[in-house]
């Protein structure tokens, strides 16, 4: 199979005033974005790639480093999402921190990093400046919008927000809004950053600091979110990393080891303040909020097509959680069909490709 | 089928299979129809179709979709696969302003001759497995659904009797039980 190879990331500058829901505005903004495939002359094969909590612009391909995007295995020619057949556009969303204006970017104001003077954003924020993204592109109507996780609720966003802007739209291991358990998770994550001596109210880019054992700690949480106790089991089980018990309080269990290790990783790539907006930006997420929590009601304006995907091992956003966008979807007679997937693998299903999950997708982007 | 259906109107096929029917009706009523299904060949089939196609076990109850929200509800030849074919008659009726169930009957004179002859579980059109492969979990005659109906107090608007060669026949009238290999009742509560 041919692979998509290695992808030069683009930045666009936005020179025009994005008026926040915060009530906030920022004057001016970059967003930096990989694309793969090529757009038709009609202009009409593009789709919009949404990332989740962690994710960035790098989606399919190789980078600079030589990495592979976290969707590569659904984003490539004759792959769920094919690049011989879409322009696949995939940005870094704003307040983000691999390239995009983000807290670590130079606040034009102060000339110091915004850190905690960033405004806290939401799915509406990331939904207007894409739509921005995509009229810089030329893109008057995106053939499908998708995401898994934070990435479907943008994608159910833009299909709000922009109806006339978009045909297509795959919302996969996503829910409607979190739960008080979800929120918790993310408070614990933020505690965990804030506590951290290292955080310094969030101006430690200016200390020449950074938080990450608060940002490990915070990935330790939110990555025993994203799998299943059965994925778990299967990995690592009760497997010793020295095949003896130690009697002391450093690692014994190879689940303890894998959790530090990427704890480690991730508070080396990614940036704490960023951490702590998107997590803020998952809780506020609450469309049918302006309706009195009338789900039905806002999805009214809805006029695309809109695909549902959920994994049975997701505890995280469970299949019920999609169940409900979907029996409103039905209620108003919107375009909708669901799929339910057998996987281990717990919420990081998305980033799967199991069998029906790619097949449904193809079929519902070719159809 | 198409006879008792409006133009435009919304039609919920529960257990739609690979969506035929779904999409005879888009393409030749424009329906805005929908399918329910639990098959995975069904469901990619449907998607590929470009239909809607919703994965939900039919069995685990229908609570999800609202009272009267279709104008028709479909269940066609499903009926007889199903745990509580009772409680789905009930909810299909509740949903739909109309609904169309079909049903195989089990009591066509070749099913009754072969039971009585060979003293074996026939195997026919409606029933083409062997009793220990068959997915028939409640299989009846046009008499007992009807009673059932009754019993439930759900009306049988129309019915329409189907010969084993997917014909509609006045003959049939005759001794609907006997001759019927299939029938279609037109339900409402």
């Amino acid at each position: 199979m041919m692979e998509i190879g290695k992808v030069i990331p683009t930045k666009a500058f936005i020179e025009e005033k994005i008026n926040l829901e915060c009530g906030r505005d920022l004057d001016s903004y970059e967003i930096v974005y990989e694309t793969y495939g090529n757009l038709n002359a009609e202009r009409n094969n593009a789709i919009l790639i949404c990332h989740a909590l962690s994710g960035n612009h790098h989606a399919a391909g190789l980078n600079e480093e030589g990495r592979q995007g976290w969707w590569h295995e659904l984003i490539g020619p004759d792959k769920a999402i094919d690049t011989n057949k879409f322009f696949i556009v995939s940005p870094n969303n704003l307040g983000g921190c691999h390239g995009t204006t983000g807290p670590a970017s130079i606040n034009p104001v102060t000339n110091r990093p915004f850190g905690p003077d960033f405004p806290v954003l939401t799915v509406i924020d990331w939904v207007n400046s894409q739509l921005k993204l995509a009229d810089l592109l030329g893109i008057d109507k995106w053939h499908a919008v998708i995401g898994g996780s934070l990435g479907g609720m943008q994608a159910l966003q833009w299909s709000i927000s922009y109806p006339d802007r978009i045909k297509k739209a795959a919302i996969i291991a996503a829910a409607p809004k979190l739960s008080a358990q979800n929120i918790a998770f993310n408070e614990v994550a933020r505690q965990a950053i804030i506590s951290d001596p290292d955080f310094h109210q969030g101006r430690y880019l200016e200390n020449n600091e950074s938080p990450k054992k608060g940002l490990g700690l915070a990935r330790m949480v939110g990555h025993i979110t994203y799998l299943s106790d059965e994925a778990m089991r299967n990995k690592f089980g009760r497997e010793l990393r020295e095949g003896k018990l130690n009697f002391g309080f450093e690692v014994d269990f190879q689940v303890e080891s894998y959790l530090r290790h990427q704890g480690d990783v991730f508070s080396d790539r990614f940036d704490a303040n960023t951490y702590l907006l998107m997590t803020k930006l998952l809780d506020y997420f609450d469309p049918a909020l302006e309706n009195d929590g009338d789900l039905i009601k806002t999805l009214s304006p809805i006029q695309s097509k809109i695909l549902v995907v959920s994994f049975t091992t997701d505890w995280r956003f469970a299949p019920e959680r999609s169940k409900e966008i979907v029996d409103a979807l039905l209620a108003s007679k919107k375009e909708v069909s669901y799929l339910e997937v057998n996987s281990s693998h717990g919420h990081d299903s998305f980033l799967f490709p199991e069998e029906r999950y790619v097949n449904a997708i193809n079929a519902f982007l070719t159809n | 089928m198409s006879k008792w259906l409006e133009p435009r109107s919304s039609v919920l096929d529960l257990g739609c299979g690979e969506g035929e029917l779904l999409e005879e009706l888009s393409n030749s009523l424009a329906i805005k129809g929908y399918g329910i299904e639990i098959g995975n060949k069904n469901i990619e089939a449907c998607l590929k179709k470009g239909l809607n196609i919703i994965q939900q076990d039919i069995d685990d109850g229908l609570e999800n979709i609202g009272t009267k929200s279709f104008e028709t509800v479909i269940l066609s030849e499903t009926i007889h696969v199903l745990k509580k074919p009772d409680q789905a008659l009930k909810e299909i009726t509740r949903i739909g302003k109309n609904s169309i169930v079909t049903i195989p009957n089990f009591a066509h004179w070749s099913s009754r001759l072969s039971l009585l002859l060979k003293g074996r579980m026939p195997i026919s059109g409606p029933h083409p497995s062997s009793w220990y492969e068959s997915e028939n979990l409640h299989i009846c005659t046009l008499k007992d659904f009807e009673d059932l109906c009754n019993s439930l107090n759900i009306n049988i608007m129309d019915r329409i009797l189907i010969s084993s060669s997917n014909k509609t026949s006045t003959h049939l009238n005759i001794l609907p039980n006997l001759l019927s290999h299939y029938a279609m009742y037109k339900l409402s509560d």
